[in-house]
């Protein structure tokens, strides 16, 4: 728990207080969603693509943020981040 | 470059944003389904509430009613960014450093050498974000969805970057000039925003290094405390923040040029940037021709007594605006609205017409603009994968009662 609110601290330096009247639908694989993607953006820009990208757009564009922006996210995680944005902000 | 206080206010704020999971549930405001619009007002430090799109990296757009004015005042001008460490840059610490394979004396410049050596140089110029519009586009494509309000006008004052460059000597074999900002992505495997512009580009004498924008310094989120101007192309290239230029023999081939703000070939016009086209595709570069309607919006009641002023601004990519037209009946005729005084050809170009209403009803009021150039808007938007250039005529529905 203390390496998880450190590691929140750390993307923080870059975050705005606006950010936490951000909702995403509590369901499974919403942890991981926050905690991954969040690190390098705000969550609205899941909430503006929905009814936009369908799971083949998700699986995309989540393709496109580990492999062209980097992000660190494992294979385990991926499927889980896919999942929910697909089954909760999908077409 | 951001202060121990600030970094505890931000820190706090994140805190409540990505470990506050059981606030939220308690908050009570979490709704049934837990979506939410992702579009709010809010205010960025030194700006007016503008039109939030995203929080981090921002992505704020103008209310459309402040367009209704020659120049966009700085504290409501758009702001967009593509990554999300953004340092408030200290004008006395900044440097802009001159480089690349291709120039012959690397130099490093300070904001005072930059404003005292080079001869300064005033522009008016539309910034306008290639997927202004975004939002409009049928089927909706990925990107941020923006509405009529990531543009601004202003009047520009800097020195022109071939001067710039003439002081470092450009090599025989230059062929693209590279543009960095001070930001860049929260991890290090991002790829740092990096835009390169075709020699004859850079060393246009319209292009400016500028450092004030309508009589002040820049605002932070507008670029403090340079940023480069390219009157005539879209925003992308506009680096904000800039710190380095580079004058490469190669292309660049950074994620920024190779894969994005890129449009099919041959679909719009606009000028070449050969050194990076591909067989299908090239870089997004001139703004079409296009207007916007700034003092109705659409389904506006209004009283069937008084005439009805339509005002808006029209714009392109630097041939002037040759003439503005207006229908109050869905398109089925055309009068020719009033063009306003002429700030330049990368200005954009307010105009007005006054229309009477003479029984209540539904008005289609719809407006179209054509440039010098001859081109004019199409009826419907040019679908592209990325969602660049909405310049449809624009349709509204206005009541007279």
């Amino acid at each position: 728990m203390r390496t998880f609110i450190l590691l929140l601290s750390f993307f923080s330096v870059t975050a705005t207080a606006g950010e936490s009247t951000i909702f995403l639908k509590d369901r499974p694989g919403k942890n991981q969603v926050i905690v991954k993607c969040a690190m390098c953006h705000s969550l609205d820009y899941i909430t503006m693509h929905a009814m936009i990208l369908d799971r083949a757009g998700w699986v995309k564009t989540v393709g496109k943020m580990i492999n062209v922006m980097g992000a660190p996210i494992d294979n385990a995680d991926k499927e889980i981040i896919i999942d929910y944005l697909a089954k909760n902000y999908g077409r | 470059m951001v202060d121990r206080r600030q970094f505890i206010k931000k820190a706090s704020g994140t805190l409540a944003a990505l470990g506050g999971l059981s606030l939220f549930q308690r908050s009570g405001l979490a709704t049934a389904t837990g979506a939410e619009d992702s579009t709010s007002l809010d205010a960025l430090p030194g700006k007016k509430a503008l039109i939030k799109k995203t929080y981090r990296p921002p992505n704020y757009e103008t209310p459309v009613s402040y367009f209704d004015a020659p120049f966009t005042p700085n504290n409501i001008f758009f702001v967009r960014y593509h990554n999300a460490v953004i340092p408030e840059v200290k004008a006395g610490e900044w440097r802009l450093r001159i480089g690349g394979d291709a120039v012959r004396t690397p130099l490093e410049l300070t904001l005072e050498q930059l404003r005292r050596d080079f001869k300064p140089v005033e522009i008016a110029a539309l910034c306008l974000c290639s997927g202004n519009r975004r939002g409009l586009f049928q089927p909706h494509v990925p990107g941020v969805q923006w509405g009529s309000g990531a543009m601004g006008n202003a009047c520009w004052r800097g020195v022109r970057l071939k001067d710039v460059l003439a002081g470092a000597g450009i090599g025989k074999s230059a062929m693209e000039v590279s543009l960095d900002g001070a930001d860049s992505g929260v991890m290090k495997t991002t790829p740092d925003f990096i835009k390169s512009l075709p020699l004859a580009k850079a060393l246009d004498e319209n292009t400016l290094i500028a450092f004030e924008m309508n009589g002040e310094p820049l605002p932070h989120w507008n670029g403090f405390p340079v940023r480069l101007i390219i009157p005539g192309w879209t925003a992308t290239y506009w680096m904000k923040h800039l710190t380095a230029v580079n004058v490469m023999s190669k292309p660049f081939d950074g994620f920024w040029m190779k894969t994005a703000y890129r449009i099919p070939k041959d679909r719009f016009q606009g000028g070449q940037f050969s050194s990076q086209e591909t067989e299908t595709n090239r870089p997004i570069t001139e703004m079409v021709v296009n207007s916007l309607i700034t003092n109705l919006v659409d389904g506006q009641t209004l009283p069937t007594a008084k005439p009805m002023e339509i005002n808006g601004v029209a714009w392109d990519g630097g041939n002037g605006i040759e003439k503005m037209e207006v229908s109050t009946d869905g398109g089925i005729s055309w009068h020719q609205a009033t063009l306003k005084q002429d700030y330049g050809r990368f200005s954009w170009r307010q105009w007005h017409h006054v229309f009477v209403p003479k029984h209540p009803g539904e008005y289609r009021i719809m407006a179209r603009a054509t440039s010098h150039s001859g081109a004019c808007q199409p009826n419907e938007p040019i679908p592209n994968p990325s969602g660049y250039h909405h310049n449809a005529v624009q349709k509204i529905t206005i009541q007279v009662a």
